[in-house]
């Protein structure tokens, strides 16, 4: 009985997990990378291009249109 | 905890692309070809000729699509964990999971729905290739405002959630949220490129299959996510012991 509401007093909120210090790291680094990975699904070759061509925006063609990005 | 979080979070969106994927070969593969076939039938009417593809329509609608709604799932994962991180314990007093599922509803509105009443995804051949650069930089600016427009919003009710009342400062922080995306929608240039004789049925069947799919994309995110997090932050050491703690008082 006590174990059962422990574990959900587990469930209560005890203020922040992550300090800012802590999370900054991660946010300026993944950050970065996740959004590069957003440009690539998005924009590249299209109001941008870094590699040229037009490989990668014929791939991810329908991909950019039906995830909403302005594409053609 | 954050690199965890964080792994956890593009795991959940490697999982939210594949069945966005799934959403999207089935509500918006179609009318991505109805609305190909009218671009080639256009293009056969002005004499244009036939543009070749560098990658077959085949491979697009699948191998293609799923690269690039993973790709989305994983990057919007990753980053959603990141707010998480932030986010929990600091905004309002909810738990991991609820957490969880309201970021990832105030992302879809916030990210999706909202600017898409103004920018909405369009088909292929619905769209003036000479002014993607202009449009590109709409949509993000578009994205950018509604979000930064939820964040005071945010700060609003709870700057006033004590001198209102909760009911009050709820009402107060909706309406700042929609007084700045109106007039930033007022104020931003309209796009009309549909071209003439496009058909309004895939227009509209295309526009609802791509709201359906972001909303895959975050519902998954959102409830996938806050059930990994729940037991990564219930397993924390510092956490652990306050629940001794609590277990034996």
């Amino acid at each position: 009985m006590s174990e059962a509401v422990a574990e959900r007093n587990a469930g209560v909120v005890e203020g922040p997990i992550a300090s800012p210090r802590e999370l900054m790291p991660y946010a300026i680094f993944a950050g970065v990378v996740l959004m590069m990975l957003v440009y690539f699904v998005g924009a590249e070759e299209g109001a941008l291009s870094l590699i040229g061509g037009s490989s990668v925006h014929e791939l991810v063609h329908d991909a950019r249109h039906l995830l909403g990005f302005p594409c053609h | 905890m954050v690199r965890s979080l964080l792994i956890r979070g593009m795991l959940v969106g490697l999982l939210a692309g594949v069945l966005a994927f799934a959403f999207a070969y089935a509500f918006g593969e179609p009318q991505v070809q109805h609305a190909i076939d009218f671009e080639d039938l256009m293009a056969a009417k002005a004499g244009a000729a036939h543009e070749h593809a560098l990658i077959s329509r085949g491979t697009q609608r699948t191998v293609g699509l799923l690269i690039g709604t993973v790709a989305m799932g994983v990057a919007l994962g990753g980053m959603f964990a990141l707010v998480f991180a932030y986010a929990y314990g600091r905004v309002g007093s909810f738990g991991v999971r609820a957490t969880s599922a309201l970021l990832a509803l105030a992302a879809y509105v916030t990210i999706t729905l909202v600017p898409f009443t103004k920018y909405p995804a369009s088909p292929p051949s619905v769209g003036n290739a000479d002014t993607i650069d202009r449009r590109t930089l709409l949509f993000f600016a578009m994205i950018a405002i509604t979000v930064l427009a939820a964040i005071a919003a945010g700060r609003v009710r709870r700057e006033y959630a004590e001198r209102l009342g909760p009911w009050n400062a709820a009402i107060a922080a909706g309406a700042v949220f929609v007084l700045v995306v109106a007039a930033a929608q007022l104020i931003l240039p309209a796009v009309h490129e549909t071209p003439a004789g496009f058909p309004a049925d895939v227009l509209y069947r295309f526009r609802l299959a791509s709201l359906g799919i972001s909303a895959t994309l975050w519902l998954t995110i959102g409830l996938a996510f806050g059930a990994t997090a729940e037991r990564l932050v219930a397993a924390q050491p510092g956490r652990a012991r306050a629940r001794r703690a609590g277990a034996a008082a």
